[in-house]
């Protein structure tokens, strides 16, 4: 059942200009051990707009991980200036980071990284118990078509569901962001696809911004905008006329 | 923050075992604190409140025969509150069905109404009722021994007359709470008893009426000490005053003094060594937990926890494990604390002793014990909560085994690879490896300290009953008499040798130092009695003064220096003797020298004050029939009743306390060793289950894990046998006190235990964990990601 999007961005009244969520200024980023230095970063300027779905490819090592790292409030950069609307990222203490990213950010990783120890539930309601407006747990593990695992440990769990309990923790919040490392990296086809169809879904329905990073490259054709990563800088951006769904994109 | 409490819960249940472990340790260090912490406050406040409420003494003086009006003189003095003037007198008592004579310190009370200090407190019976000569009161305690009741009678020589006393009620002084006998060392209740009289009666007998022997003063409360006693001596001092004292040298309130600073040194001591052990296992298990959870610690930053909550939620699990320990602690306080109040009723007769808990008492030892937990888990948590959430969720580098010399070393001896494993196993974890050692070490080290003491009695009782005095009976007279009363003891049925001893009350002085004893003079050439060397061997006050080293030591004088002899029952003369010898010498603080010298001294011929005898025990019987029809014999000691008690005490303490302490001291090697262990095969789990998979067996693969913490234990129990003589000797030196010395004495015996305790402790620690390897699901580990 194919059927085709148009790209318009959902804040998208014609006139005015798209709403910026985050935008940078020349990032860079060393990261030092010992007596080697990798410049993970280098100069990185990148605009990302409201309400679209983005993904970003590259090789591995092109530092894609560092820029979501940093546009996450997760690590901090070496130089230059990155924004999340009109707040400044690279000038916030810790304990502000710590706050933009209670409150602003959702995050999924390539390895899911539930609390062993805590339920499905109860690993959702780690983010609920702290957010300022969240949806109940319930209803984010139904948003991810998991409402019947929900008492279920993360050992209890295949490795998609295990993703998909980490994407309905991520969206609790309703977040305005949502930042996914490679979030089918480690899924098979079929599993993949019921995760980015749970992403599409949340993107779609609540409008939250959310960017993908990831290695398949079949799945920039579901994304308003794809950003290509290459030696620490971004190599070229294109815009999606059309987007194809999930379940069309050749794995 | 629920599901972080949850996931808490779970993370505790999961480490039961080894929080319990950790929770023990610091059960016995907060048992300790409010066991004895409880008994001290216990025991001082029980004592302040009889001193008070029953007017205890704070200053006492002994005259030979003072009259009345000199009373008058002493109220007189500035500062003084109240003073009180008796007769007192030691006597020997015949006593139905015992053989041996007892002593008895008859005391007068007025005619009219109780004394007005040093009030005995009436468990029984009443007062003696006026003109009653024959009608005592006597001490609940000799009572129960000897299972006297109100009616029962026994007899005294007083005077040299042999008296029918009927008893017609029991009593508790302040000045006898701990009730021990003139020339001895341990309570014997059946040997020693308190008598009150009726004072008229008893004055009668001594030729003492309009007069008195005894005083008692109470100071007001900003007297001026010093000089109230220095003006007590001079009034005093023409009736034969031997010199007053403060209620410090007073023979009861010194020694339940010197229990109280005991426990009080213990308190300090003992638990903070089982607070830090608990810190540091806290410290290493949350270490772990941490390191484990790396991942899950950068996750709850990422979804905007801050570290402070973090913080807190490894914090509160380490409180946890505290508060475990803590209630753990009250509870076998609560009962430990309630058998000390009861073995301290047996030595220490209060009319009440109630052992109160303290909620102070409680409040500091879990303030205490949560602290020691808290303090483990910040340091354990500081590190991990300053990572970057980015660093944190990224898996931590592999660990870095370097090689150095010593592996180039390894090479050489040609060791198997398992045991390279255990080799650089402890060379990547230096620090921890030598923290473990020390915990374990630890442990033996209060094994040895807690078990020496029983080594330390036994060289006490070999030094004083054997090398230092060897007499079967000491006998004393009322007064001092001629020398010629030697060979009359000589002749008493039994006694094969008789030794005389003069001694006389003084007080030395050098410098600012000043201290009241007995100067002592023997015969030369004596048989029965001893002065040795620390060294062991003889010395004699040839020419000069011999001191106890620790009397040597109080008056800061060295051999050689001239030491001020004062004579407060000789007017106040006084001459100068120089030191010519130190005695070792475990009880009290004597001064010794030749009959000679203290003639000259005190400008008198020698006389003797008590003799020394050894007996045929065959006729001890016709001894002391003969002692108790001698009126001018004042009090038999049997050395051997002595010994007897004092072996008694002991072994009746110690095999619970041994068996107490060995239990100690194993908590201490279990937490250390058991948890040791439990770390080792979670971070090297994966480790020793590939060599599973590649066929090593269980045993090769335990080898591994516990061969490392066998060599740990092996180097901890020498390195604990050394810190244990420390911990003793710190020990010997926090009880020393002036009634008597504790020796330094470890057998082999000991260190041996003390190993044996440790080495078992930990085998037994090895043992679950090895159990553990052998459920290793080999798959489960395999796939965990790490
Ligand atoms: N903590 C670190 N310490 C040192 N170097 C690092 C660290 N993290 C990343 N790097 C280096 O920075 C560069 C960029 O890494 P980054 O993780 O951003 O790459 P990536 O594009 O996400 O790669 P991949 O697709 O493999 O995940 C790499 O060369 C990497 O080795
Ligand atoms: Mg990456």
């Amino acid at each position: 059942m194919a059927h085709e999007m148009t790209n318009s961005t959902p804040s998208g009244l014609v006139e005015t200009p798209p709403a910026r969520v985050f935008h940078t200024e020349d990032i860079t980023k060393i990261y030092r051990t010992g007596a080697v230095e990798v410049q993970a970063l280098r100069g990185v300027n990148v605009e990302l707009i409201a309400g679209e779905f983005t993904v970003l490819l590259g090789a591995s090592g092109s530092g894609k991980s560092t820029l979501l790292n940093i546009l996450g409030g997760l690590d901090h950069a070496s130089g230059g200036r990155a924004w999340f609307r009109d707040q400044e990222l690279t000038v916030m203490s810790d304990r502000g980071l710590t706050r933009y990213r209670r409150d602003h950010v959702g995050f999924v990783f390539q390895f899911y990284n539930l609390v062993p120890s805590l339920t499905a539930r109860e690993n959702v309601a780690l983010v609920t118990e702290i957010a300022s407006e969240p949806m109940p747990p319930e209803e984010a593990l139904e948003r991810v078509g998991l409402g019947h695992r929900m008492d279920h440990f993360p050992a209890e769990m295949s490795g998609g569901e295990q993703q998909r309990v980490a994407i309905a923790r991520a969206i609790a919040k309703r977040p305005e962001v949502l930042l996914c490392d490679e979030p089918t990296g480690a899924l098979d086809s079929k599993t993949g696809v019921q995760v980015l169809e749970a992403l599409e879904k949340i993107n779609a329905e609540l409008g939250t911004s959310t960017i993908v990073i990831t290695h398949n490259a079949g799945i920039q054709a579901m994304a308003h905008r794809v950003i290509r990563f290459a030696d620490g800088n971004i190599a070229d951006v294109t815009v999606n006329d059309t987007r194809i769904a999930p379940s069309e994109i050749e794995w | 923050m629920q599901s972080l409490d949850r996931k808490l819960l779970r993370d505790m249940t999961r480490l039961w075992s080894q929080s319990l472990a950790i929770a023990l340790v610091l059960a016995v260090g907060v048992a300790i604190m409010v066991m004895m912490g409880g008994a001290e406050r216990s025991l001082r406040e029980t004592r302040d409140t009889f001193y008070e409420r029953n007017r205890f003494g704070d200053i006492f003086a002994t005259v030979t025969r003072a009259p009345m009006d000199v009373l008058g003189r002493v109220e007189a003095i500035p500062g003084v509150r109240l003073a009180e003037a008796s007769v007192s007198k030691y006597v020997i008592l015949d006593i139905n069905g015992m053989a041996a004579p007892a002593t008895g310190q008859l005391i007068s009370v007025p005619s009219a109404g109780v004394p007005k200090m040093n009030v005995p407190t009436l468990s029984r019976g009443q007062w003696p009722a006026s003109g009653q000569t024959g009608q005592v009161v006597v001490n609940e305690s000799f009572a129960t021994a000897h299972g006297f009741g109100i009616g029962d009678q026994f007899h005294g020589i007083i005077n040299g007359q042999r008296r029918a006393l009927t008893i017609v009620g029991t009593a508790l002084s302040p000045e006898f709470i701990y009730t021990i006998g003139p020339g001895s060392i341990m309570p014997d209740d059946r040997r020693f008893g308190v008598i009150w009289m009726e004072g008229t009666a008893l004055s009668a007998v001594y030729n003492l009426t309009g007069a008195f022997n005894t005083l008692t003063v109470g100071l007001g409360r900003d007297a001026n000490r010093d000089e109230v006693i220095r003006q007590i001596d001079l009034i005093l001092s023409p009736y034969g005053g031997t010199g007053a004292y403060f209620r410090k040298d007073q023979i009861s309130n010194a020694f339940l003094q010197g229990e109280l600073d005991q426990l009080s040194t213990m308190v300090k001591v003992v638990p903070p060594i089982f607070l830090i052990i608990s810190a540091f296992l806290v410290n290493m298990v949350l270490g772990r937990l941490i390191a484990l959870e790396r991942e899950q610690i950068g996750l709850l930053k990422a979804l905007g926890y801050y570290k402070g909550e973090i913080g807190w939620h490894y914090v509160k699990l380490a409180i946890a494990i505290g508060a475990l320990g803590v209630a753990i602690g009250w509870g076998f306080g609560l009962w430990g604390g309630r058998g000390m109040a009861e073995l301290y009723a047996q030595f220490f007769h209060f009319p009440y002793l109630v052992y109160v808990p303290y909620p102070s008492v409680y409040a500091i030892s879990a303030l205490a014990g949560l602290a020691a937990a808290a303090l483990g888990a910040v340091t354990a948590v500081r590190k991990a909560v300053a990572l970057s959430p980015a660093v944190a969720m990224a898996p931590p580098a592999p660990a870095r085994y370097q090689s150095g010399v010593a592996d180039r070393m390894i090479h050489f001896m040609k060791m198997r690879q398992t045991s390279v494993m255990i080799w650089r196993s402890l060379t990547r974890w230096p620090i921890r490896a030598a923290l473990t050692m020390l915990g374990i070490a630890t442990s033996a080290a209060v094994m040895v300290a807690a078990l020496f003491m029983f080594d330390a009695m036994d060289e006490l009782l070999d030094k004083s009953f054997v090398q230092l005095n060897r007499q079967d009976v000491v006998i004393s007279f009322a007064g001092d008499r001629p020398r010629s009363v030697i060979e009359d003891v000589g002749h008493l049925p039994g006694v094969m040798v008789a030794e005389g001893v003069w001694s006389m009350p003084v007080r030395l002085k050098h410098g600012q130092f000043s201290r009241r004893t007995s100067l002592e003079a023997r015969d030369p050439g004596s048989e029965l009695t001893h002065l040795l060397t620390e060294e062991g061997d003889q010395v004699t006050p040839e020419g000069g003064i011999v001191l106890t080293r620790r009397l040597a030591r109080q008056l800061d004088l060295d051999l050689g220096e001239q030491v001020t002899v004062l004579f407060p029952a000789l007017g106040g003369t006084s001459a100068q003797v120089p030191v010519v010898g130190y005695a070792a010498q475990s009880f009290g603080m004597g001064a010794y020298v030749t009959p000679e010298t203290l003639s000259q001294l005190a400008g008198q011929a020698p006389r003797v004050s008590l003799t020394n005898a050894s007996i045929d025990q065959d006729k001890s019987e016709a001894l002391f029939a003969a002692v108790k029809a001698t009126p001018a014999v004042a009090g038999l000691v049997e050395m051997a009743a002595i010994r007897k008690s004092f072996n008694d005490t002991i072994a009746q303490n110690a095999g619970m306390m041994t068996t107490i302490n060995s239990l100690m001291a194993a908590l201490i090697a279990i937490g250390v060793v058991y948890n040791a262990a439990r770390i080792q095969l979670s971070e090297r789990a994966r480790e020793l289950a590939s060599l599973r998979i590649l066929g090593f067996s269980r045993g090769e693969v335990s080898y591994i894990l516990l061969g490392e913490l066998a060599v740990l234990t092996i180097v901890a129990i020498p390195v604990g046998l050394l810190m244990g003589q420390g911990l003793a000797a710190a020990m010997v030196t926090g009880f020393d006190s002036d009634l008597y010395a504790i020796p330094l004495a470890i057998t082999r015996a000991t260190y041996v235990r003390a190993a044996w305790v440790v080495g078992l402790a930990s085998a037994l620690s090895a043992a679950v964990v090895w159990r553990r390897i052998g459920q290793m699901d080999l798959v489960a580990v395999m796939k965990t990601r790490e």
